[in-house]
C-alpha cells in the first residue's frame, strides 16, 4: 500500500542555501546521516562546531587530512558526545567566544546506549548545546547489531531471525523530556522543511536541545537505496516515528498529523521485517495505537499544565516567557 | 605568602594561580577537597574558570579534552577508581596532544576498597603518552603544577601531577604560595596551535589510515624526548623567580654514596633522615627521588647510579609477575652501562594501600642490603602470609 509521493517534489522545497557538507564524502548511497547532516547544517550555518563520537559520521566525514564539513569538526570518544560538547561551549565562554552554536552528533548507539550517561549530565546541567541523535536503529557501523534503538520485531546480526528483537524501542524523547529541558524534537529526513525549522528553533534557545532524526540506512535495513527518502516519510505517515515537539517538558506539539498508513507499507520495504508473520505485524499494530493514545494524552495534559515556574533553574525566565 | 595548606590544597591554589579556564571533574576520595576548593574559589569569583560538574571521572576528562581542543586551559583531578574509568581518555589526551593537566592522588586499586595510598593507580598510566611527576610536599605540589601547565604546552603533552593520599594530600603544611605577577610572567596564556577555530575548520580526530598512524605516535614519543629538557629549564627559571629551583632527579648525600636507595613522593621525605642517621653510623648511603617518571631520566639515573656498589629501589606498586615498577624501569636503564660500572640492584616492595613506611623500615632495608642480608631481587616488606608461597598464591584469604 504505497502513498504519493509526487506530491513531494523537492524542488518545490523552501531550504537554506548555504552547503557546508561537501561532495566527496565516504557516506553510503542512500544513506539518510549524510543527507541528516546536509540539512542540519543549512539551518546551523558556518558558525558551528561539531562534535562526531564513534558512529558512521566518524568515517563519513573522511580520512586524516580531509573532511567533508566546512566547520570545525571535533571527533570524540564513542560514549563522549553530550560532554564534550559541553566542554566546547564551556571553552569557548571562558574565551568570550559568543555566538557559536555546539552541536553534539551521534548515532542511535552513541545516544540510546553507550553515550546515555555522558547525555543525561549533559542536559541535567542544561548546557547549552544542541544534541541531534541520527537514528538508524541499530550498529550499522560496526555491521548491524542491535542497540536499544532497534525496535521490535528487527532482524540484526545480533538478533537473528530465529529470535529478532523482543523487546520495543527505549523512548529517547521521553526520557529527554522527563529531564525537562527547553527543547526536545522529533525529526525525520523525509520532511526537511520540519527539520530544517525545528533546528532553528534550538538555535534561538539557550539552554539544552535535542532533536532525535530517524533516518533510513540502506544497508542496515537492508532496503533500497532508491526508497531511503520514502521510507523515512513511511515511518511518519505510519505513525512508527510521530513528528513532534516538547517545550520544558511540558508543552507537547504534533507537527504532522500522520495519514495512518498500514504499516505493512513501511515494513514490506525493508528486510530486516521480512521474517515477520502476520501475528507480529498485528502485535505492531496494537503497540502502535497505544503509543499514539499515550501521545494524545500527552498533548492534551501539556495543554491543561503551566510551564514551569521561574526561579528553578533550567526554567523558562521571564524574557522568553513573555515573548511566546 | 606563606600559607598553611594541604597537598589538596595546595592544588587548588596553583590551579588558581594557573589561571585554569575549564575544570572539569567528578568527586573521589581523597582527591575531592582538591575540586571542593576549587569550586568555592569559582564561586567567589577568585578563578574565573567554567567549572563543568560531571556525571563520572569518564566525562570529566572529555569535557577537559574538548575544551582544550578549543583553546582552554583545562584541569582535572581524580584517583584510583577514577583514574582507571579514565583509562580511555587517558590515551586521547595525550594522542591529541593537549596540555591538559590532571592532579592524581595516589589511592590503591579495589579489591578491596582502599582509600589509601600507593601507586599501582597512576603507573597503570604508564605507558598512555602522558607525563608524570610525583611530589614530595605542598610547596612541591604548587610548584609542580604551575610548572606542569607551562611544559605541557610548551610540547603539547599533558601531565599528571601525583601525590600521595593522606601523607601528601591532608597532611597541613607551611607552604610558600607565589604571587599571581610571578606566575603571570611564568606562565602566559595558552595559544593551542591546533586549537577548533570557525576561520580554520579543521577535523580534529579523525580516521587515520597505516600510512599515517605511525608518524602521529612517533612525534608524541619525541615530544617526550624533548620534555625532558623543558623539564630541566623550567625547573631552573622557576628557580630563578622564586629562589625554589626543580631538578628532574632529586638526589640527597650521593657524594662517596655506595649504596644508594631510590624512591619517588613522600617516602623522599621519610628517607633523609635515616640517610643522615645512618652515614652518621658510617654506612656510605644516599638517596635518589625520581620527580619526572614520564619522560624517563634513564641517562641522569645512569650518571647518578653508575659505578656505585648497590641500589634498593623502593617501590610502592608493583606490577605483578614482575618487579616494583620504578625497580624494573631502573634497572633496565643501568643496563646500559658498562658492565663494571652496574650496580648490585634489589628492590623492595613496601607500603602498598597506604600501609606506612617508617624511618624504622627504611634503617632495616638499607642496612639489609648494606650487610647482605638482602639480596633477592625482590623483597615484598613487613608481609604476614606467603611462609609458604605456592599455598599462599593460592589461598583467598
Amino acid at each position: 500500500m504505497a502513498i504519493d509521493t509526487t506530491s513531494y517534489d523537492p524542488r518545490n522545497l523552501h531550504l537554506p542555501d548555504g552547503e557546508i557538507l561537501s561532495s566527496g564524502h565516504l557516506a553510503c548511497p542512500g544513506c539518510g546521516a549524510a543527507l541528516g547532516m546536509r540539512l542540519a547544517l543549512k539551518a546551523l550555518g558556518p558558525n558551528t562546531m561539531v562534535v562526531i563520537p564513534a558512529c558512521c559520521w566518524a568515517v563519513i566525514n573522511g580520512p586524516y587530512p580531509f573532511q567533508a564539513l566546512s566547520v570545525p569538526v571535533l571527533q570524540v570518544a564513542f560514549e563522549t558526545a553530550a560532554i564534550s560538547a559541553s566542554g566546547i561551549r564551556a571553552a569557548l565562554d571562558a574565551q568570550g567566544q559568543k555566538d557559536i552554536n555546539v552541536v553534539a552528533w551521534a548515532g542511535d548507539g552513541g545516544t540510546f546506549d553507550i553515550g546515555f550517561q555522558s547525555l543525561s549530565g549533559a542536559v541535567e546541567r542544561n548546557d547549552d548545546i544542541i544534541y541531534f541523535c541520527y537514528d538508524n536503529e541499530a550498529y550499522m557501523n560496526t555491521g548491524i547489531q542491535r542497540s536499544s534503538a532497534t525496535p521490535y520485531g528487527a532482524w540484526t546480526t545480533t538478533t537473528p531471525v530465529e529470535t529478532p528483537k523482543a523487546e520495543p524501542k527505549k523512548n529517547m524523547v521521553e526520557i529527554m523530556v522527563e529531564h525537562r529541558i527547553p527543547y526536545t524534537a522529533t525529526a525525520s529526513i523525509a520532511f526537511p522543511e520540519d527539520f530544517v525549522r525545528k533546528v532553528e528553533k534550538a538555535k534561538g534557545i539557550p539552554g539544552a536541545k535535542f532533536i532525535h532524526l530517524w533516518i533510513s540506512c540502506p544497508a542496515g535495513h537492508k532496503s533500497e537505496e532508491r526508497n531511503s527518502v520514502k521510507i523515512a516519510r513511511l515511518a511518519v505517515e505510519t505513525g512508527v516515528f510521530p513528528l513532534y515537539e516538547v517545550e520544558y517538558g511540558t508543552r507537547y506539539t504534533i507537527n504532522h498529523e500522520p495519514a495512518f498508513t498500514d504499516v505493512n507499507a513501511y515494513l514490506e520495504l525493508q528486510g530486516r521485517f521480512r521474517h515477520l508473520t502476520e501475528e507480529h505485524v498485528e502485535a505492531m499494530r496494537r503497540n502502535l495505537r497505544w503509543e499514539w493514545e499515550r501521545l494524545r494524552a500527552k498533548v492534551e495534559m501539556g495543554r491543561k499544565l503551566s510551564l514551569p515556574p521561574t526561579g528553578v533553574r533550567g526554567a523558562v525566565d521571564e524574557g522568553e516567557r513573555t515573548s511566546r | 605568602m606563606r600559607m598553611v595548606v594541604k597537598g589538596n590544597g595546595a592544588v587548588a591554589h596553583a590551579v588558581r594561580l594557573s589561571r585554569a579556564q575549564v575544570v572539569s571533574a567528578y568527586p573521589i576520595t581523597p582527591q575531592t577537597s582538591i575540586i571542593e576548593e576549587i569550586a568555592t574559589m569559582v564561586a567567589k569569583g577568585q578563578l574565573d574558570a567554567r567549572f563543568i560538574k560531571v556525571e563520572s571521572e569518564h566525562s570529566a576528562l572529555a569535557g577537559c579534552i574538548s575544551a582544550s581542543s578549543a583553546g582552554a586551559r583545562a584541569f582535572t583531578a581524580t584517583s584510583a577508581q577514577g583514574l582507571a574509568l579514565m583509562h580511555e581518555l587517558i590515551h586521547w589526551a595525550a594522542g591529541a596532544r593537549l596540555p591538559i593537566v590532571l592532579a592524581n592522588v595516589n589511592r590503591a586499586m579495589a579489591p578491596g576498597w582502599s582509600i589509601w595510598t600507593d601507586q599501582n593507580d597512576s603507573l597503570s598510566q604508564r605507558d598512555t603518552g602522558w607525563m608524570q611527576i610525583y611530589c614530595e610536599s605542598s610547596q612541591e605540589v604548587v610548584d609542580s603544577v604551575i610548572q606542569a601547565f607551562k611544559v605541557s604546552e610548551r610540547v603539547l603533552l599533558p601531565t599528571m601531577v601525583v601525590l600521595d593520599a593522606f601523607f601528601l594530600s591532608h597532611t597541613f603544611e607551611d607552604v610558600e604560595m607565589p604571587e599571581q605577577e610571578v606566575v603571570d610572567s611564568f606562565l602566559p596564556p595558552l595559544e593551542l596551535p591546533h586549537k577548533m577555530d570557525l576561520a580554520h575548520p579543521a577535523a580534529l580526530g579523525n580516521l587515520v589510515f597505516p600510512d599515517r598512524y605511525m608518524e602521529f605516535r612517533r612525534k608524541m614519543d619525541l615530544a617526550h624526548d624533548l620534555a625532558l629538557g623543558v623539564w630541566d629549564e623550567v625547573g631552573r627559571e622557576w628557580g630563578q623567580l622564586t629562589g625554589r629551583t626543580y631538578r628532574i632527579v632529586e638526589e640527597y648525600r650521593m657524594d662517596g654514596a655506595e649504596l644508594v636507595l631510590v624512591t619517588a613522593a613522600t617516602a623522599g621525605s621519610t628517607a633523609r633522615p635515616v640517610v643522615d642517621q645512618l652515614r652518621e653510623a658510617g654506612v656510605p648511603v644516599g638517596l635518589v627521588r625520581l620527580r619526572v617518571f614520564r619522560p624517563f631520566p634513564a641517562s641522569i639515573l645512569r650518571s647518578l647510579l653508575g659505578g656505585r656498589a648497590k641500589v634498593l629501589v623502593l617501590d610502592r606498586n608493583c606490577s605483578f609477575g614482575h618487579h616494583g615498577i620504578f625497580h624494573q624501569e631502573v634497572k633496565s636503564a643501568l643496563y646500559d652501562l658498562p658492565q663494571a660500572e652496574q650496580p648490585r640492584v634489589c628492590g623492595v616492595i613496601a607500603g602498598l594501600g597506604g600501609r606506612d613506611i617508617t624511618p624504622d623500615d627504611l634503617e632495616e632495608m638499607l642496612t639489609g642490603v648494606w650487610k647482605d642480608r638482602i639480596t633477592d631481587p625482590v623483597t615484598w616488606w613487613d608481609v604476614l602470609s606467603a611462609q609458604d608461597p605456592a599455598k599462599a598464591a593460592l589461598a583467598m584469604s
